[in-house]
Formats: C-alpha cells, sequence, structure tokens
C-alpha cells in the first residue's frame, strides 16, 4: 500500500467540482483500492458522495490510501491531481 | 387578436411565437412487479438524463458562465456514483418501482448533505434532489425542463430561481408572468438580460396559446396574441426605432463619460448574484455601485459560511479585472427573510428591524459577512456600505465592530486591501444629517427608492398609493441636493444607486447637484453614458 497525505490549499476546501474531480481521477486506476481520510472520516475515494461528504476544508490534511498492482503510479498521479487542483 | 395589460420591466419590443411554461406535477408509478425490468428502465432513464445534462452543459457554460455549468457538472457526477446506484439497486430488488427508488435514495443523500456543518456542502442537498427530480420526472414519461425549437416569449405563472437556470434563456425574447412584481426574480432577470417583459400580465395561462403569434410592448406594459397586420406594422416600427437607438449606444461603449463641458461622473451597475458581472462587464459598466449581498442568505436553512461568503465576492471582485465593486451588506428585514434568521413578525417591516439594525443587534451575522469582504478585497478593489443608517452613533458603532474585525484578521495573518467604507442614504434622518455622518465615512451612495419611500410616508409596494409616490417630489430632490454638497464639503464621494439614477430626465440635475457616481442596470448604463456626453453641465 502507497499512502500520500495532501494540505488542502483551495480557500474553499474540497468542493463539488473537485471532489468530482477526484472520485474520477481515482476511478481511473480500477484495478486500484483507494481510500481518503480527512480526520477521523474514511471513503472510498471513487465515489463522489463520500468524498463530498468529507466537507474537508482549507489546511485540512487528507490521507489518500493506495492499494492494487498498480499503487506507485497511482499515487504517483492522485498527488500530482491534489498539486494541481487543491 | 387578444390585448392585453401588465406591469412592464424593460422597455423593447419583442415578437415570436408563445411558449407556455408550466412546472410540471409527476406522480410515482409503482413496480410492475420485476426488478429486472424495473432495473433497465431505470438504466434507460438514466442515460436520458445524462443527455439532457450534458446538453444543458453546453448551453449555460455559454450562457450563463462556469459556475452554473459546473453545477450540472457536478450532477452528472452524482448519476453516477456508486454509493447513490447502490442504494437504488438495493430498493428495486426490494420491490420498488424505479421512481420510487430513485426518489427515496434522493431524499436518503439530500438529507446527508443538508445535516453537514459546512453551509456550502449543505446547499449540495438541492443538487441531489433537482439530478434524482430529473430522472423520475424521466421514468415518469414527462419532459423534464423546457425545450423550445426556436426564440419565442415565455408565459408562466411566475419562475423560481431554479427554474430560470433550466429554461433556454438565449431563445426567450421575452417573459410575460402572471405573477412577480418589479423585484421579483423574472424581472431582475428581464432588466439584466435587457428583454423587454411583463409582470403581473392580466393573461389566461392555457396551453391553447402555445405557438401562436405574441408582441410584447415593453415601453406601453402592453401585450397582443394572434395581433392584426395594423398592429404588427405599427409594432415593426416601434421596434426599428429601439434597434436604431440600440446601435446608437453602441458608439458610447468603452468611452468615457463625460460632458461636453468637461465634468466627470462615473457609470456603475447593480447587481444581485456574483453571474450578473458578465452582464455588467457587457453593459459596459466602470464598476459595480451596489451589489446586493441577500442572494447569499435567501432561499436555504441556515447561515452561510464566511468561506461560501467570500468565495462570492471572490468571484465579483475577479470579474471585475481591477474595477471596484461597492459591496451593500445584508439588507433584509421581516418582509423579505429566511426563516432561519427567526425575526419576529412586525407590523411595520419598512420601519423595523432591518438593514444594519439586524447587524448591530446580531454582531455574529455582521462579522462573518465583513469578514469574507475583507478577504475578497485582498484581490482587488473593494468599497463596502452599511444600509438603514440613520444616526451618526450607528456609524460608529458599526466601524468599531469593523475595527475588530480587522485588527483580529491582521492578527490571523490575513491579507486585507484598502477597503473604503461607505453609507447607504435612504433615510430622511441620515440625508439631514449628511454634514455630521460625512466625517464619519469615506463615501455616501443615495438609495432613491427607500429614501422617497420615507420621506414622502409613502409605501411603494402599495398599488393603491400610485401617483402619491413622486421621486421628482421637491423635499426629495432638496435632500438630494444638500446630501451631495455635505459630501463635497468633508472632501468624500457620493453617488446614486436607486432606479432614479437611470432617469435620464435626472442626469442634468443630479450631474448639476454635483453626484460623483450613478450606479444602474448594466442594460441601462450605455443610455446613461450617451446622455451623459450629450450634457452641457459644467465641472464644479
Amino acid at each position: 500500500m502507497k499512502t500520500i497525505t495532501y494540505v488542502i490549499q483551495d480557500p474553499i476546501g474540497l468542493h463539488a467540482r473537485p471532489a468530482g474531480q477526484l472520485a474520477k481521477a481515482a476511478g481511473a486506476w480500477k484495478e486500484c483500492d483507494i481510500k481518503i481520510t480527512v480526520g477521523a472520516k474514511t471513503v472510498d475515494a471513487k465515489r463522489i458522495m463520500g468524498v463530498m461528504q468529507l466537507g474537508a476544508k482549507q489546511g485540512n490534511t487528507l490521507t489518500l490510501a493506495v492499494s492494487g498492482p498498480q499503487e506507485a503510479e497511482a499515487a504517483a498521479a492522485l498527488e500530482e491531481f491534489l498539486k494541481n487542483n487543491l | 387578436m387578444i390585448v392585453g395589460n401588465g406591469h412592464p420591466v424593460f422597455s423593447g419590443i419583442a415578437m415570436g411565437r408563445v411558449y407556455v411554461y408550466k412546472s410540471g406535477q409527476a406522480t410515482l408509478p409503482t413496480s410492475c412487479g420485476d426488478p429486472a425490468e424495473e432495473k433497465k428502465n431505470f438504466e434507460a432513464a438514466k442515460l436520458v438524463a445524462l443527455e439532457q445534462l450534458q446538453a444543458l452543459v453546453d448551453q449555460t457554460a455559454a450562457t450563463l458562465g462556469e459556475e452554473q455549468a459546473m453545477i450540472l457538472d457536478v450532477q452528472m457526477m452524482m448519476l453516477d456514483d456508486l454509493d447513490y446506484l447502490d442504494s437504488i439497486d438495493a430498493m428495486i430488488q426490494n420491490g420498488a418501482s424505479a421512481a420510487e427508488a430513485v426518489k427515496e435514495t434522493g431524499d436518503t443523500f439530500a438529507a446527508t448533505f443538508a445535516a453537514m456543518e459546512d453551509a456550502y456542502m449543505q446547499a449540495r442537498a438541492v443538487d441531489v434532489r433537482d439530478v434524482s427530480g430529473r430522472v423520475v420526472t424521466i421514468l415518469c414519461g414527462g419532459k423534464v425542463g423546457f425545450s423550445m425549437e426556436e426564440p419565442g416569449i415565455l408565459i408562466a405563472e411566475d419562475l423560481t430561481p431554479s427554474e430560470t437556470v433550466q429554461i433556454p434563456k438565449d431563445k426567450i425574447l421575452a417573459f410575460v408572468t402572471r405573477q412577480g412584481s418589479s423585484n421579483s426574480h423574472t424581472a431582475i432577470l428581464a432588466r439584466i438580460m435587457g428583454i423587454p417583459s411583463l409582470v403581473k400580465a392580466h393573461i389566461d395561462i392555457d396551453s391553447e396559446l402555445d405557438g401562436r403569434m405574441m408582441i410584447v410592448d415593453g415601453f406601453e406594459g402592453r401585450y397582443f396574441i394572434d395581433p392584426d397586420a395594423e398592429v404588427i406594422r405599427l409594432m415593426e416600427e416601434k421596434k426599428n426605432t429601439a434597434d436604431e437607438y440600440q446601435r446608437q449606444l453602441e458608439t458610447y461603449r468603452g468611452k468615457e463619460s463625460i460632458t461636453k463641458q468637461g465634468r466627470k461622473v462615473k457609470l456603475f451597475a447593480n447587481i444581485g448574484n456574483p453571474s450578473d458581472v458578465e452582464h455588467a462587464l457587457k453593459g459596459d459598466a466602470e464598476g459595480i455601485g451596489l451589489m446586493r449581498s441577500e442572494f447569499l442568505y435567501l432561499g436555504r436553512n441556515d447561515f452561510p459560511s464566511e468561506d461560501e461568503l467570500f468565495n462570492a465576492y471572490r468571484q465579483v471582485v475577479e470579474g471585475l479585472q481591477g474595477r471596484r465593486v461597492v459591496i451593500r451588506t445584508l439588507d433584509i428585514g421581516a418582509d423579505k427573510q429566511a426563516d432561519y434568521f427567526h425575526l419576529d413578525k412586525e407590523e411595520n417591516p419598512a420601519l423595523g428591524l432591518r438593514g444594519i439594525r439586524i447587524c448591530i443587534r446580531r454582531p455574529q451575522v455582521f462579522r462573518t459577512q465583513m469578514r469574507a469582504i475583507y478577504r475578497a478585497s485582498a484581490l482587488g478593489p473593494v468599497s463596502v456600505m452599511f444600509p438603514m443608517i440613520a444616526s451618526v452613533w450607528e456609524v460608529r458603532k458599526v466601524w468599531e465592530m469593523c475595527q475588530q474585525i480587522r485588527e483580529e484578521m491582521i492578527q490571523e495573518g490575513l491579507d486585507i486591501g484598502d477597503v473604503e467604507h461607505g453609507i447607504m442614504i435612504e433615510t430622511p434622518a441620515a440625508a439631514l444629517m449628511a454634514e455630521q455622518l460625512a466625517k464619519e465615512v469615506d463615501f455616501f451612495s443615495v438609495g432613491t427608492n427607500d429614501l422617497t419611500q420615507y420621506t414622502l410616508a409613502v409605501d411603494r409596494q402599495n398599488p393603491s398609493l400610485d401617483g402619491f409616490y413622486d421621486p421628482y417630489h421637491p423635499a426629495l430632490l432638496r435632500l438630494l441636493r444638500e446630501v451631495a454638497e455635505s459630501a463635497h464639503k468633508a472632501g468624500i464621494w457620493c453617488g446614486i444607486c436607486g432606479e432614479l439614477a437611470a432617469d435620464l430626465t435626472m442626469t442634468d440635475t443630479f450631474l448639476d447637484m454635483g453626484y460623483d457616481e450613478l450606479s444602474v442596470s448594466p442594460t441601462r448604463v450605455l443610455s446613461l453614458r450617451k446622455k451623459v456626453c450629450e450634457s452641457e453641465v459644467y465641472p464644479k
């Protein structure tokens, strides 16, 4: 399993659109199981409703746990996504 | 030929086919008994919904801007969410019809969002309901929303804000609503879009009207259905004159607003929503003279968060690309409030707990809003103004609150721009005390609508008082002159942001009084600039 952490920079937090884009980006890694944790809540990163319900705000730390055959590539790609979008 | 009247909200002539808009009501069918069949129905309906949403995204991205398109984009993603789909599937397996399963699942997810702490996420409950409602309507065999094959005139009882998002605005030549008022959502939209429209129209809304020829005369507040040749000829003539005038106005785009004798004035726009910035720029406004904050508070279940407010103000400041925005703090009262404010019913809301009075009584509401405004001020020129001021002590109290908020923010390390603090002059008391008030603030903006109603003691919403509401009353003009003189004596600027600012018969008078800024509907800026450029008023 690969984990990455990221502190949200976007002043409005993990709002609907990035949540959707993140779910889409995670969904691209079909073989991988990707979990996302903020505070005490953990959800499936491929599910937009769950990701939105994290209610993550600017300054919150996201932890992404990726496991599966291409976990290293997936983790790197998702980290890149977070940096560019959040 | 049918001829009728309505209250015009924007002048102009529109000719086209009638489209009758009805908000559809659907009752849910029960399951056919075969879960596999229901599942298939759902899959098919989902595909149709996705297609419709994609078509809406394509339309709104071009006409309404990024934000509305984004909302639809998110709705499409929701339709593909695995939790959402799992829930629907489970209910269908348990004997529900596809429509029942979608409705129930949508309600459950909406409730989860509504229970979240973050106000932005709470507002997403609407999106889940909206997208689920769309699928349900498809399953019930109805058409969702409303489509127009060719440009036409839309007739409706009234339109809600969410309906105005869905209707194909690029095809609408005019709105005619049976209800509404000159301040209703449809009226405001019509003014911003610059299309002739009638509210409170005397019209029988019947689907038989669909497709018939109609003419709306926004100058006279009249409409004609199946007009005869003579009416068509007269209206075409009128339309050509209006179009010609519009073409003339275009030559004033990008020009300086200055009289022949060299008197300059700033022409700003009034807006009620961040997405209106686009219209303000299209109308060639030099800035925003009145940005209302009410939309951020109305039509929801709880107070907006600081981030939510900031995000809205940020959009405006960024959209204006360096032009100034004057943000008015929340101006609501018992007549126009959201339930969560829990304001008591009042005998006389116009004289009640409203505007700055609420902010003084509820510092927390004020604080959240001011923090958002100050944060936005780091991104571009921002002024803030306070409504319903009557006394010097109120201004001092507000200023004290503002300073405390600023200090707190500076300690937190937040950036704050150089914000001008001004007040609305809309009570006779404020107008009479202008000399003292001018020493306390950076600018004045006169709200002529309220100043007229309070000075003349005439309720402007009361139709039986037509004729008593006189914005040209000498008492009012005297106050306006004194306000401008007091402002300039203290070295501050003053503007007008009420409806009277757009009255071209008053432009010379206002320039002569010395007003530095006039703020009007986005679509009125160019005609006002033409008037200013033709004026002979000398600089003071």
